[in-house]
């Protein structure tokens, strides 16, 4: 177990999760918020409303939960309850985050079996795929804006935007490779360009 | 569907996730592509539309996207399985793939993150550190708008023109770009719009 990080310690007033309890049913009532994905949540429960985290923790954090492998908001989540209540924190907030939404899941599974083979229902989840498709992409092309100020340059970004693209989408290269040489590359030339 | 899967290929596809799991920067979604080169193209373990319809009801369904990853390991135990109609036997296969592809998609990265936290927080001011992570941005970006391509182009098999889903896709991604709209009237819309015969 790890003991609690200097700065929950030296502010016991402020508000945190009372037992691993606590954080498996806040973490199961956010996730149950969370359409089309948990983060906005996240930032609301955490930040604004329990104030378990202030706004610069979270956006450390989030940093972090980023740069690590893995669903972002399940990373997110281990750091947040491994920081109160370390390895029992990290599993409660984790299963939180998982369990209920996971039958839920399953249950909508089902039930789409069951009427798959309506072509009413067939074509509902192919105009949600077709949305679903677009509302990834879009979060990607928010994600162009943030690039102006990385140290590659703008037009390397988009170049290496590109690339990445056609390799995945048009060529269909497995993602291994891409990370490997494209990421590689671009990780490289930024430690050049920051240590100048 | 029904496909035969022996133990060395649960072996193969929980090795697999064990490495996506490792390659997934920036969120699971990322690897939606590889995962439909893997499942898809290269096995054929699911056919094109319980692929792409389990992405889009793990986005149409409260908790974490992740979940898909639940949906496509069960659906590969259903096939095993002889399909959902067969009875209890395909559901234990389905809940056995579910475990296989999401233990394999947490276990690594889950892992790393609760070894790294510490470690990151103390050297957030590193030059190594801040290379990976701003020299990740252009490719993770890259990654997002190749899958919304894959997840839109991959359920292209109604009785609509193609051209009305990319058209669907294309709107939803100027709509989320522009404005604040909440998600849930967009997918409502693509049901209702997929249910009239649209797309």
């Amino acid at each position: 177990m790890h003991p609690p990080s200097p700065d929950v310690a030296a502010a016991p007033e402020r508000p945190r999760p009372q037992s691993p309890r606590d954080l498996f049913l806040s973490f199961t009532w956010l996730a149950l918020q969370g359409f089309g994905g948990v983060l906005t949540i996240v930032q609301r429960e955490m930040v604004e409303k329990k104030k378990w985290l202030t706004p610069d923790e979270f956006l450390e954090d989030w940093a972090v939960a980023q740069v690590l492998p893995g669903p972002n908001v399940i990373n997110l989540a281990v750091m947040i309850g491994d920081r109160y209540f370390g390895l029992r924190g990290a599993a409660a907030a984790l299963a939180g985050m998982l369990t209920v939404p996971l039958i839920v899941i399953l249950a909508l599974a089902v039930l789409y079996a069951h009427f798959a083979g309506n072509p009413q229902v067939a074509g509902a989840l192919r105009g949600m795929g077709a949305v679903a498709g677009g509302l990834i992409a879009a979060t990607g092309i928010k994600l162009i804006a943030p690039l102006r100020r990385n140290p590659l340059g703008f037009g390397l970004c988009l170049a290496i935007v590109g690339i990445v693209f056609a390799a995945i989408a048009l060529v269909r290269i497995p993602l291994g490779w891409v990370l490997i040489f494209v990421g590689g590359i671009a990780c490289g030339e930024t430690w050049r360009r920051l240590g100048r | 569907m029904s496909i035969t899967m022996h133990w060395h290929d649960w072996l193969a596809l929980f090795a697999q996730y064990l490495m996506l799991s490792m390659l997934s920067i920036s969120g699971a979604i990322t690897t939606v592509p590889d995962m439909h080169r893997y499942l898809v193209e290269q096995h054929r373990w699911l056919t094109d539309a319980q692929f792409t319809s389990s992405v889009a009801i793990a986005q149409a369904a409260p908790g974490p996207n992740v979940l898909f990853v639940a949906l496509m390991g069960w659906n590969v135990g259903l096939n095993a399985g002889g399909g959902i109609a067969a009875g209890p036997k395909a559901w234990l296969l389905g809940l056995f793939g579910l475990a296989v592809t999401m233990v394999g998609i947490m276990l690594p990265s889950t892992t790393l993150t609760y070894l790294a936290t510490r470690w990151g927080h103390r050297n957030r001011e590193r030059r190594a550190v801040r290379a990976f992570k701003q020299g990740m941005g252009p490719v993770v970006v890259g990654l997002l708008i190749a899958t919304g391509w894959v997840l839109a182009s991959g359920n292209s098999t109604g009785q609509a023109p193609a051209w009305h889903l990319w058209l669907l896709a294309g709107v939803a991604a100027l709509i989320v770009w522009r404005t604040r709209l909440h998600l849930l009237w967009l997918l409502g819309a693509g049901a209702l719009l997929g249910a009239v015969g649209f797309v």
